[in-house]
C-alpha cells in the first residue's frame, strides 16, 4: 500500500508545480498588462527619453514576453527575484526579511484562533438550537465578514487609545525582548483572529454536528458507554479531521488580510511590502511577493492534504472493496 | 427477576414526534411482550411507527421524540422514568441493538478491534483481555480469518462482514435482549440468507430474546416465534408466525398478504389484489380504528370506538368484524381476480442483443461489468434480469438504452436494425422505441417540473405532438396509468412513491414504445403499492403490446412478471430460459442459491421447505474474476479442476440454457435434496 | 407526558430526523412555504432590515442629508459630534452623518454588480464543467485551482496595479475572482445533479446539451446558487470596502466609508475618534447584514 500512497503524494506534488507554474504566468501576465512603457511609467511623463529606454533595457521591457517571462522564471528559481524599481537593490532580502516578520504575526494568529475557533463550535454542536449555540452561531458568522480594517479601528480606540491595554503599533525597535514584541502582535492580530474565528468555528460546528446525528455515535450511545468516552473517542475523533484542511485552506485568505492589517499597523511584513510595490508600480517586488505568497498557499494545502490522508484511515489505504 | 419475566414488555405505548411545534402521535397505546428467549417479529409498511417502537424499547428516540404515555419494561425494569444514570447501566448490560444500514453503524476511524473491545473495557475488563474477548466473539459470528478483521477498518469489510461486526459487539454484552431494526434489508440476497442464519444460531447460542423489525413478512415468518402487525401505530394484529399467516383475522394483514407476488403467482393467472387508499397522515384519525377509511368492512363502530384486542385461539386481532372479515374468505391466497388469458405466442423478435460486453477502466485496471451478453427478446414478451449487485444488470440496462456506450464488435437490434450505441447518435423512432422507468422516482422525475410538463415534454419530444393532439394524447395517458387531472399541475414532491412511479410510467410509454426496460421499479415502495404498479405495468402491456426487460432482486417479483429469466453473475448469463423451467429446474447451481437464499411465503403454503444452500466465500471482485468459470470460488456443485480452468459456454440455441459444466441430469432442481450438507456451510476458509 | 429527553448523553443528543421522516403518504399540506419560514427567522429579518435601511440610503441619500457632504467648512474642521452635526466634522469640515449617508452609494452599486457579473458567468461555468465534464473540466478546475492560490485581495492588487484604479476596473476584476468560486459551487450541485435519473431521462428524449443543462439541471440548482450569491455579496462588500481603505478602490472625492477611513484613520491617535468609527460602524453593519439575509437564506431552503 506504500506504493499507492506514494503515488498519491507524488501526483498531489506533481499538480501543486503544475498550479504554482500557471500561477507564474499569471502573475507575469499581470505584469506585462501595464499600458505604456515601464520606463515611463517609473520615470514620469517629464523624464529623459534617453533614461526611460535605459530603464526600458534594464528590465527586460524591450524583449519579447516569452523570452522575459522564462529569463524572469530562471532567475527566481536560483534565488535571483529581480532588482527593485524602487529601492535600486535585489528584491530577494526584502522578500525573506518581511516573510519572517509576516510568519511571525501568522503565528501568533493561529495560536489563539484555532483552539478558540474549535472550541467553541463543538461546544456550539452540543448545545445545537439552544441559546449558547444560537449565540456562538449568530456572533461568529457576523465577526468572519467584518473586513479587518474596520474591526482594527475598532480594537485600536478601544484596546489601545481608550483603554491603553495594548501598543498600537507592532514594529518594535531592535533589541526588544521577545515577549514585548509579543505584545506588539497581539493587536494586529485580533483582526485577522476576528474574521478566521468565524469560519473555523462554523466548520468546527458542522463537523461535529454530523459526527453528532451519526448512526455510528448512536452505536456508541447504545453501547452504554460514558459521555466523555462517546465525545472525544467517537464524535471528536471523526468531526475534527476534516477541520485540518479548512484550517490550512485559512492560510492563504489572512495573507491577503495580512495587507491590509501590516500597512495599518505599520508592520514590516509581506503584505505591506506587496502594498507598498503595488503603490509604487514596483513589479519585481510585486511579482516576487504575489508569487511567494501563491507558493506559500499551494505548500500548505499539499501539506494539510497530506496530513490529512494520513490521518484518515479511509484514505491511507487502498481499500478492502 | 423470575425466568418468566418478558425480555420486553410495552404496555399501552403511545409515542410521539414534535415538529415545527407541533405533535404528531406515531405509535398508539402499543402492547405487546417478548418472553425470554422468545423472537418477536414487528412487520409493518414505511411509516407504521415500527422503527419508533424498536428505539422507544431502549429510549432512544430521536431528540424530537417523546413517549407521552404507557410504559416500556425491559427485564422486568420500567426505562421510561430512568435517570441517565440508570439508562447507561441499561444500555450497557442488558438491551443491544442492530440497524439497517451497518457501513453507517461502525465508527469509520476505529478498527474493529478497538470498537469491539470497547463494549468489554465500559464495563471493566481490562484492555489485553477485552482485545482477547473481542476476538473470540469474531469466531462465534463466524467470520473467517479473525486476525486480519481485528485490525481491519469498517470500510475494508463487505456489507455481510460489517453486519457480522455488528451484531458481535450488539451480543458482546450478553444482553436480555437484542433489537434487530431491518438488519439484512440492503444486503444481497445470499449474504441476507447467511446473516439470517447466523442471527438464528446465535439466538440458540446466546438465549436472548429477539425483537425483529423488517417490512418482509417472508423473512419475519422465517426468523420469529411470534408476529405482530402494525399499522399507522398501532397494534393490529399478532400471533404464532405460521398460524397468523395462513389464517389472518384482520382485514389489513389479509389485504397485505394478497398484495404479494407470492405463491408461484404469474401475470397470466390473475392480477395481485392492492389495498385502496392511502395510509392515513399522523395524528389525521383520532377516534376509531385506523383502518377504517381502506376497510372493505367498515362501518359506523368502525369510526367511533376504537377496537380492543379480541383473541381468537393463539392469535389477537384488534377489530370489530373478525367474524365477517374472516368469513369473506379474504384470508386465503388463492382467490386471484381472473383475467383473460392471453394467447402466450410472442410475436417477432422486438430486441436483438448479441455479443455486448462493456469494460470500465478503473485506474489502471480494467473491469468488465458485462460479458459477452446475447439475448432474444419477442414482442409482448417480458425478459426478467436477476442476480445481486455487482452481476452488471443495470450495465446492461444502460447499454440497451445507449446510456452506456457499449464495447465494439457486439451488435444491438430492434425489430432487426442495428441501433447505435449510444442514444444521443440514435434515430428519432429508436429513441421512443427504447424507454425506461427507473428504480428511484424522486431521481428519475425532474422535481421542478410539473406533472404535466414531465409528461407532455416526453410526448412532443418522442410522440411528435402538439397543441391538441397532445392534449388528448396526455389525458389518455394519464388515465390510463389511473392518475387524475388533479395530478397534472402538482410537482413530484406533491405526489407518494406510487403517484410519482405512475407518472414515470406515462413518461415511458409516451412514445409508444416496443420495448421498456424496468430497472427495480418497486423496489422503493411498499408492498401494497408495489402490487398497484405490477397490476399497471401487466395492464399496459396486455394492452399495448409491449416488451419489458424486468430487473428485480425479489424473485417472486420476476416470477410474477416474466416471460423469461436471465440469471446474471458478474456480468455474464449464467442461465436463461422460460420462467417456469428457471424456478423449477433443473437450474444452475447460481440460481438453485439465489432461489434458496430467499424465503418464500409460498413454502409455508405448500408445506414444503425446500433445502438450504448456502454460498461460501464472497463474490469475488469484477476486478478480478475467478479464472475458469466465474461461479467455481463460491459453487456448491463444483466438480474439480475443470471448473477452474475451463469457463463453460452458454448454449446459444437452446430455450432453455445454462452455463456449467454438470450435466442437465446432475443440476438441481426445485424441492430436491441440497448437495452439501448443512454443517458444512461455515466451514473455516483457511486464512 | 413522562421524560422528553431520552438520552443519556443528555445534550449531545440522536439525530433528531432519524426516526421519523417518511410518511408514505400525500404530504400536501405540510411544512410551511420556505417564505413563510424566511419570515419568522429572527436573523433574516434584522438583517434584511439593515441590508434595506442602507440601500434606501443609497437612493434617497442625496435628498435627505441635511448638509452637503462634498462641500468643505474650513473654518469648522474635526467638530466634535454636536447638535449640528451629529457625526461631527471631518479634516475639512465636511459633515461626517451627511457623508455616511451619502457613502452607502457607490459601494452598493460597485459590490452587487461584481456579484451579479461573477454569477451570470460561475453559474455558466459550473454547468459547463458539471454536465460536460471530461478535458474541459480538467481545464477549468485547474485555472480555478491557480486562481484560489492566491488571495483575492492580491491579485486585485496585481490587475488594479496593472489597470489603473476605478469603479468599472474593480467590478470587472472582483467579478473575474468570484466566478471561479461560484463557478466551484455550481459544479458541485450540477455533479450531484448530473448523477440523477432525470438527466438520463431526458437524454433518452434526444434533448440537447443546452436544454439539460438551463432547463433540466438549472432549476434545481438555483437554491445553492441563490445562496452563494447572497454570500458571496457580503464578501464583495468585504474586498470593495478593503480596496477602497488600500487606495485602489472607489476615488476621492467619493463618499465610500472605506475611503473615508483610510483618508482620516491616521487622525485616531490624536483623539479624533468619529472621523473613522462611524464609516466603520456603517460598514460593519452592512456586511453583517448581508451575511445575516445569506444565513436565512441558506437556513430556510435547506
Amino acid at each position: 500500500m506504500l506504493s499507492r500512497f506514494a503515488r498519491q503524494a507524488g501526483r498531489r506534488l506533481s499538480l501543486s508545480l503544475l498550479t504554482l507554474a500557471l500561477l507564474s504566468v499569471v502573475v507575469f501576465a499581470g505584469a506585462q498588462l501595464l499600458p505604456g512603457d515601464v520606463g515611463r511609467a517609473i520615470l514620469g511623463p517629464l523624464a529623459d527619453p534617453e533614461a526611460v529606454a535605459a530603464i526600458n533595457h534594464e528590465v527586460g521591457a524591450d524583449r519579447p514576453a516569452i523570452e522575459t517571462y522564462f529569463a524572469w522564471i530562471g532567475n527566481f528559481l536560483t534565488g535571483d527575484m529581480g532588482r527593485s524599481y524602487t529601492f535600486r537593490s535585489p528584491v530577494a532580502p526584502f522578500i525573506g526579511g518581511a516573510l519572517a516578520n509576516s510568519l511571525k504575526l501568522a503565528a501568533v494568529v493561529f495560536v489563539i484562533v484555532v483552539p478558540l475557533s474549535i472550541g467553541a463550535g463543538v461546544f456550539a454542536a452540543m448545545r445545537a438550537g439552544r441559546w449558547p449555540d444560537r449565540v456562538i452561531s449568530v456572533v461568529s458568522l457576523s465577526l468572519t465578514v467584518i473586513p479587518e480594517f474596520v474591526s482594527s479601528i475598532a480594537l485600536i480606540l478601544v484596546l489601545g487609545i481608550w483603554l491603553r491595554w495594548l501598543p498600537i503599533s507592532a514594529a518594535t525597535r531592535p533589541g526588544t525582548p521577545a515577549l514585548e514584541q509579543l505584545r506588539h502582535l497581539i493587536l494586529p492580530a485580533l483582526p485577522l483572529v476576528i474574521v478566521l474565528f468565524g469560519y473555523i468555528a462554523r466548520m468546527a460546528r458542522a463537523g461535529t454536528l454530523e459526527a453528532l446525528d451519526s448512526d455510528y455515535t448512536r452505536t456508541a450511545v447504545l453501547k452504554g458507554l460514558p459521555q466523555r468516552t462517546v465525545i472525544f473517542r467517537h464524535v471528536l475523533g471523526n468531526a475534527l479531521l476534516p477541520t485540518i484542511t479548512v484550517v490550512a485552506a485559512q492560510v492563504g485568505y489572512m495573507i491577503g488580510g495580512l495587507v491590509v492589517v501590516e500597512s495599518l499597523f505599520r508592520y514590516q511584513g509581506i503584505g505591506s511590502l506587496i502594498l507598498t510595490a503595488a503603490r509604487g508600480k514596483d513589479f519585481p517586488m510585486l511579482e516576487a511577493g504575489i508569487l511567494t505568497v501563491g507558493a506559500i498557499f499551494v505548500a500548505t494545502t499539499l501539506m494539510a492534504d497530506t496530513l490529512y490522508t494520513v490521518l484518515n484511515p479511509r484514505l491511507r489505504e487502498a481499500g478492502g472493496r | 427477576m423470575s425466568s418468566t419475566t418478558p425480555a420486553l414488555e410495552l404496555r399501552d405505548l403511545s409515542v410521539g414526534y414534535r415538529t415545527l411545534g407541533v405533535e404528531q402521535l406515531v405509535l398508539r397505546g402499543v402492547s405487546f411482550a417478548i418472553a425470554p428467549g422468545e423472537t418477536y417479529g414487528l412487520v409493518g409498511e414505511s411509516g407504521c411507527g415500527k422503527s419508533t417502537a424498536a428505539f422507544a424499547a431502549l429510549r432512544a428516540l430521536a431528540r424530537n421524540g417523546f413517549i407521552s404515555g404507557g410504559r416500556v419494561l425491559v427485564d422486568g425494569q420500567d426505562v421510561t422514568d430512568l435517570d441517565p444514570a440508570g439508562l447507561r447501566q441499561l444500555r450497557l448490560t442488558k438491551v443491544s441493538m442492530v440497524y439497517q444500514d451497518p457501513g453507517r453503524a461502525l465508527n469509520p476511524s476505529m478498527t474493529v478491534a478497538r470498537q469491539i473491545a470497547e463494549v468489554y473495557e465500559a464495563v471493566g475488563v481490562r484492555r489485553a483481555d477485552a482485545l482477547e474477548r473481542a476476538e473470540a466473539m469474531l469466531v462465534k459470528v463466524r467470520i473467517p480469518g479473525t486476525g486480519r478483521v481485528m485490525t481491519a477498518f469498517p470500510h475494508q469489510l463487505s456489507g455481510g462482514m460489517q453486519q457480522r461486526v455488528v451484531i458481535a459487539m450488539a451480543l458482546a454484552k450478553n444482553p436480555k435482549l437484542l433489537v434487530l431494526d431491518e438488519p439484512t434489508t440492503g444486503l444481497d440476497a445470499t449474504v441476507e440468507a447467511e446473516v439470517l442464519d447466523l442471527i438464528e444460531a446465535l439466538k440458540q447460542e446466546f438465549a436472548t430474546s429477539v425483537l425483529f423489525i423488517s417490512h418482509n413478512l417472508a423473512i419475519i415468518e422465517r426468523m420469529c416465534d411470534r408476529i405482530g402487525v402494525l399499522y399507522a401505530g398501532s397494534l393490529v394484529e399478532e400471533g404464532v408466525g405460521a398460524d397468523l399467516l395462513a389464517r389472518p383475522l384482520h382485514p389489513y394483514t389479509m389485504r397485505l398478504l394478497r398484495c404479494l407476488p407470492a405463491a408461484g403467482r404469474r401475470k397470466s393467472d390473475g392480477r395481485l389484489d392492492t389495498i385502496p387508499g392511502f395510509l392515513p397522515p399522523l395524528g389525521s384519525i383520532r377516534t376509531g380504528c385506523v383502518f377504517t377509511p381502506r376497510c372493505d368492512f367498515a362501518d359506523a363502530v368502525c369510526r367511533t370506538d376504537a377496537p380492543g384486542p379480541t383473541r381468537v385461539g393463539s392469535q389477537m386481532a384488534c377489530c370489530h368484524h373478525i367474524d365477517r372479515a374472516t368469513a369473506s374468505g379474504r384470508n386465503s391466497l388463492d382467490l386471484a381476480v381472473p383475467v383473460p388469458p392471453t394467447a402466450a405466442s410472442f410475436g417477432r423478435p422486438a430486441l436483438q442483443v448479441s455479443g455486448v460486453s462493456k469494460t470500465f477502466h478503473v485506474g489502471s485496471h480494467a473491469l468488465r461489468a458485462v460479458t459477452d451478453v446475447s439475448l432474444t427478446l419477442r414482442t409482448g414478451e417480458t425478459l426478467g434480469l436477476v442476480g445481486e449487485s455487482g452481476s452488471g444488470k443495470t450495465t446492461l440496462a444502460r447499454l440497451l438504452l445507449g446510456l452506456t456506450a457499449p464495447d465494439p464488435g457486439g451488435r444491438i437490434e430492434l425489430d432487426g436494425q442495428p441501433v447505435a450505441g449510444q442514444a444521443k447518435r440514435r434515430s428519432r423512432a429508436d429513441q421512443k422505441a427504447l424507454q425506461i422507468v427507473f428504480q428511484n422516482p424522486d431521481s428519475a422525475l425532474n422535481r421542478s417540473h410539473t406533472v404535466r410538463h414531465l409528461i407532455e415534454r416526453s410526448l412532443s419530444r418522442l410522440g411528435g405532438l402538439f397543441g391538441r393532439q397532445r392534449s388528448e394524447r396526455l389525458m389518455a395517458l394519464v388515465s390510463a396509468v389511473r392518475l387524475t387531472e388533479r395530478h397534472l399541475s402538482m410537482r413530484p414532491r406533491q405526489l407518494s412513491g406510487g403517484l410519482k412511479q405512475r407518472v414515470a410510467i406515462a413518461r415511458a410509454f409516451a412514445g409508444d414504445p416496443r420495448v421498456v426496460i424496468c430497472d427495480e421499479p418497486t423496489s422503493a415502495l411498499d408492498v401494497s403499492v408495489q402490487a398497484a404498479i405490477l397490476n399497471l405495468l401487466a395492464d399496459l402491456q396486455s394492452t399495448a403490446g409491449v416488451s419489458y426487460v424486468f430487473i428485480s432482486h425479489d424473485l417472486g417479483v420476476v416470477r410474477y412478471l416474466s416471460d423469461r429469466i436471465a440469471v446474471l453473475y458478474l456480468g455474464r448469463i449464467m442461465e436463461i430460459g422460460p420462467a417456469e423451467d428457471v424456478f423449477n429446474g433443473p437450474h444452475h447451481p447460481y440460481t438453485e442459491a439465489l432461489l434458496s437464499a430467499v424465503p418464500d411465503l409460498a413454502e409455508l403454503h405448500n408445506g414444503e421447505r425446500t433445502a438450504r444452500i448456502r454460498l461460501s466465500g464472497e463474490m469475488p471482485s469484477p476486478l478480478a474474476p475467478p479464472p475458469g468459470c466465474v461461479f467455481n470460488s463460491r459453487c456448491p456443485r463444483k466438480i474439480g479442476a475443470i471448473c477452474e480452468t475451463t469457463e463453460p459456454t452458454l448454449p446459444a440455441d437452446a430455450d432453455h440454457a445454462i452455463r456449467c459444466h454438470l450435466s442437465r441430469e446432475a443440476l438441481g432442481r426445485r424441492g430436491g435434496a441440497p448437495p452439501v450438507a448443512a454443517d458444512q456451510r461455515y466451514a473455516p476458509v483457511s486464512a | 407526558m413522562t421524560g422528553a429527553t431520552t438520552l443519556a448523553v443528555a445534550d449531545a443528543g440522536l439525530p433528531s430526523t432519524a426516526a421519523h421522516t417518511d410518511p408514505a403518504t400525500e404530504p400536501l399540506a405540510a411544512a410551511p412555504s420556505r417564505i413563510g419560514r424566511l419570515l419568522r427567522s429572527g436573523s433574516f429579518m434584522v438583517g434584511a432590515a439593515i441590508v434595506l435601511f442602507w440601500v434606501f440610503c443609497a437612493l434617497f441619500g442625496p435628498f435627505v442629508v441635511p448638509y452637503d457632504p462634498y462641500s468643505d467648512d474650513l473654518l469648522n474642521t474635526l467638530a466634535m459630534p454636536s447638535a449640528a452635526h451629529w457625526f461631527g466634522t471631518d479634516q475639512i469640515g465636511r459633515d461626517i452623518l451627511s457623508r455616511v449617508i451619502v457613502g452607502a452609494g457607490p459601494i452598493l452599486s460597485v459590490a452587487p454588480l461584481a456579484t451579479l457579473l461573477a454569477t451570470a458567468a460561475g453559474t455558466t461555468l459550473g454547468l459547463l464543467t458539471g454536465y460536460v465534464g471530461g478535458w474541459l473540466d480538467s481545464l477549468i478546475g485547474r485555472l480555478i485551482e491557480v486562481l484560489l492560490a492566491l488571495p483575492l485581495i492580491v491579485v486585485a492588487l496585481l490587475v488594479l496595479v496593472a489597470l489603473g484604479p476605478s469603479s468599472t476596473t474593480v467590478i470587472g476584476v472582483i467579478g473575474i475572482i468570484f466566478t471561479p468560486l461560484i463557478a466551484r459551487t455550481v459544479r458541485s450541485a450540477v455533479l450531484s445533479e448530473r448523477s440523477l435519473d432525470y438527466v438520463a431521462a431526458a437524454e433518452l428524449r434526444g434533448e440537447g446539451a443546452l436544454h439539460i443543462m438551463f432547463v433540466e439541471i438549472l432549476p434545481n440548482v438555483l437554491p445553492p446558487i441563490l445562496v452563494e450569491t447572497t454570500v458571496r455579496l457580503g464578501y464583495a462588500i468585504f474586498t470593495v470596502a478593503s480596496l477602497s481603505f488600500l487606495g485602489f478602490g472607489i476615488q476621492p472625492p467619493s463618499a465610500d466609508w472605506g475611503l473615508a477611513i483610510s483618508e482620516n484613520y491616521g487622525l485616531m491617535t490624536g483623539g479624533y475618534w468619529w472621523t473613522v468609527s462611524f464609516a466603520a460602524g456603517a460598514t460593519a453593519s452592512l456586511v453583517v447584514g448581508v451575511n445575516l439575509v445569506a444565513d436565512g437564506i441558506q437556513a430556510a431552503l435547506e
